[in-house]
This record gives structure tokens, sequence and C-alpha cells, in this order.
């Protein structure tokens, strides 16, 4: 099991940045994120754009601030257990709380700073009345084991890059795909684009395009995917899988059966510390809510830091904490 | 009416219309407007065509700005989508745009 001092929910700029301010306080963390790699939304959403607001930066690409980061907070070594969902929480003997992610592991922590921005990030659900009737058995929102397909029909939906790449991956595999997207054109790389039209020529692959899901049918497991073309109508399309590939959108998941109080999926604190209603729990950056938030990361960063004057406190009641500029003190690390 | 200023019809997910006063002259997208109203739209990558939650449908004949390669790339990861299907974040508001009429897309 992972004991840390504080349990940061959320790699995004302000979670990375908390461990930098708590690490000037010796305090030791731990990150969990549902996503593979650290960096949040401008990993995610927009790696490539530049923020203009970040103090002493005129301009620089999120994916830049990130890598920055990432290097500023390493003498800290933080830990980070990634790709799973901060599940749920309870409270040990001892006061601190034991956090349980998705898949079972276990942290042991002082604190919790929910720096979860807008929420957890899961795939795009078509909304397909009934949808949630073969989720279970038959319907596949990211893909894990391509055997899975072994032998079996399969539709794909999306016009992105997984669309193309499981659409290319699984012609090997599959014993028939039919890739639906509701354009003529695609997105995503020119060369899986090129790859995805050469299997169609061939009739490797079904390619329909101007054609949307719109209805599934089967009794127990499905037995068809119902398009609507854009000339042709409604299409019966007979299936094991139907695997539908619209990308990632924040919900704000667990964390909302937490007893914390919401404000319009947004967690509401006291700007004093921007701790919760729940004590040793605080929450920072996008995810919080108070009069006059402004929703930028510079913001976060000055929350994060007062964050962790406060966690100091909670954690080590009876020392004295004095404040220290990194000019006058320097950073130094972990062993 | 005042100078720099349009009228917006729009229509809500529960059918209900809502006249918007703009102004035109302070660089406001539609997103912008309509959260600024109150209607919900949650708008959540705050106007960078990259999250689709201010997906609306053009009713009016009104000639808008093409979309661009962003635009529509995010588009094909949204539901319910139409042939008159913008984000709301990527129009901006000009004196040419009054009596614009929009729709509010169903949230997926």
């Amino acid at each position: 099991m992972i004991e840390t001092d504080i349990l940061i929910i959320g790699a995004g700029p302000v979670g990375l940045f908390t461990v930098f301010e708590a690490g000037l306080l010796k305090l030791k963390c731990h990150i969990v994120d549902v996503l593979p790699q650290v960096g949040g939304q401008l990993t995610e959403i927009y790696p490539k754009k530049p923020i203009y607001d970040i103090p002493g930066y005129p301009s620089i690409l999120a994916a830049d601030l990130v890598d920055n980061l990432m290097e500023q907070i390493a003498p800290f070594k933080p830990s980070f257990t990634l790709g799973e969902v901060a599940q749920s929480i309870s409270k040990e003997p001892d006061g601190k709380f034991l956090l349980t992610t998705n898949k079972n592991k276990k942290i042991k922590t002082s604190v919790i700073a929910i720096a979860g921005g807008l929420g957890c990030f899961e795939p795009r659900k078509p909304p397909i009345k009934g949808i949630e009737d073969f989720e279970e058995e038959s319907i596949v929102y990211m893909v894990k084991d391509p055997e899975q397909f072994r032998d079996k029909e399969i539709l794909i939906a999306g016009g992105g890059d997984s669309a193309l790449d499981w659409t290319i991956e699984l012609a090997n595999v599959a014993k028939k795909i039919t890739l639906v997207h509701r354009r003529t054109s695609f997105r995503g790389a020119l060369d899986s684009v090129e790859k995805v039209h050469h299997l169609a020529t061939k009739g490797v692959i079904d390619l329909i395009t101007e054609a949307q899901a719109v209805d599934l049918k089967g009794t127990n497991t499905l037995s068809h995917v119902v398009i609507k073309h854009k000339e042709k109508g409604l299409i019966d399309i007979p299936v094991d899988y139907f695997i539908p590939l619209f990308g990632l959108t924040p919900k704000l998941g667990p964390i909302a059966d937490w007893g914390l109080n919401l404000n319009r999926s947004a967690i509401a604190v006291d700007t004093l510390d921007y701790s919760t209603n729940v004590e040793g729990i605080y929450a920072i950056g996008d995810i919080n809510e108070y009069e006059g938030k402004l929703k930028l990361i510079l913001c976060g960063f000055h929350e994060a830091t007062l964050m962790v004057q406060s966690a100091f406190k909670r954690i080590y009641p009876d020392q004295k904490l004095s404040f220290k500029y990194t000019t006058v003190s320097g950073v130094s690390g972990f062993e | 009416m005042e100078e720099n200023t349009i009228n917006i019809t729009v229509t809500d997910r529960e059918g209900i219309d809502h006249i918007i006063e703009a102004p035109t002259d302070m660089n406001f997208n539609l997103m912008e407007i309509c959260k600024s109203s109150e209607l919900p739209v949650e708008g959540t990558c705050g106007g960078m065509a990259l999250c689709a939650s201010c997906h609306c449908y053009v009713q009016s004949e009104h000639k808008l700005n093409e979309p661009s390669d962003d635009e529509l790339d995010m588009l094909d990861q949204a539901f319910f989508v139409e042939d008159n299907s913008r984000l709301s974040c990527q129009i901006y508001l000009t004196n040419d745009l009054n009596k614009l009429k929009i729709k509010l897309a169903p949230v997926s």
C-alpha cells in the first residue's frame, strides 16, 4: 500500500504544481489521474495551443508547460497512479484517509487535494436510447484486447485517429468490419486515412460515410446497429460488437458521491485555504467554486500554494511553519 | 436600437425562445453571450472549438463565417449533428448577424 502526506487527484498543471509547494514544506505527494499521461486538459485537449497568461512566459505551449512543471517538481520525487479513477474514500482508525481506485489500488493519506479540473475524462457515449442495456456485453468504448474481436462482426463509428487506427488494426482480426462516419472526409493522420480507403477498395472492410448510428437492436445481446444514411435512410447492420469512438469528455465522476458540497458540478470551498466541507479534503483549480472564481491556471497555482500551508498545519498541528523564500533557501529535494 | 447592438433569438432545449441583446463591438462569440445570459451552455473548453458542448443549430439564413477544420473535426465527435450544426464559440458577433436564430443542440 502506498502511503503519502498529500494525495492529489488530477495530474493537470495545478495538481503538478501542488507537489512543488508541498515539497517546500517537506510534504510528500502521490498523484492519481484517470488519463494514462500527466498534464490533464493541457495534454489531452490542447497540447499545441499557446497559453499567454502564465506569469513570466509571454507565450508557452500547453505541452511545454507540463514538461516544465514535471522538471520543476522532479526534486520532490512524486509518485503517480495513472490510468486509474479515484473511486472511493474511507476513514482509517488513525484519522487518515484510505483511497481506493477503480483497479483496487489503495493509497493511505493524511490529506486529499482534489485538483480534478473538468472532472474525470470518460469516453463520449452516443446518445442512443437503450445503449446501457448492451454496454456490458456488446459495446466497447475503449479497445483493450483486440483478440476479443477475433472472427467477430464489428461496427466502428467515428472519424478520428482512434476510429481509423482500430479499423486498420482489427482488419486482420475481425471477421467483418463496418466503419461508419458522418462525413465523407476523415480527420486524423493522412497515412491512416489512405490505408482505410485502401482496405475499403479491396473489400476488406465496409466503409459507410454520410451515416450515423441511430439505434441498436437485439434481445439480451446486440444483433444489429441501425445506421441512418443521408440518402439511403435506415440500414440494419448485423454485428457482434459496436465500437463507438468519439473521443473523451470530462464528467465529475465518483467524487460526486463523496459527500462534498457541490455547486453546479464544482466543489464549494472556503477561500481561506480552499478546504471543502469535509475536513482534510481540499479542492483547487478549475474544479472548485467560490465567489469571484476564475478558472485560470495561474489562480490554481495560487490556490495550491495556500492550500498546502493549511495541509501542513493539519498534518503537523504542533509544528511551527516558518515561511521561506526559495530565493533565500533554495530548493532542497527529497532523497 | 443602439449602435453595435444586435438581437439574437436562442431556442433552449425546452423549446423556449430567448431574445438576447448582444454587443457587437466587444469581440464576444455566441457561446459567451449564451453563457452570460444564463442559458445552459457549458462551453467547457472555453471557446477553443475543442469540446462541442456549445453545439447549436443555425435556423436563420444569415451568412456566417465558414467552419474551420478544427470545428469540423470537433463536430465529428458530437452527436445529433445536422447540416446546420455549428459550435457557437466559433461564431463571432457582428452587426450583420442581427436577428440571428439558433437552437441549442441536445446534451449528450
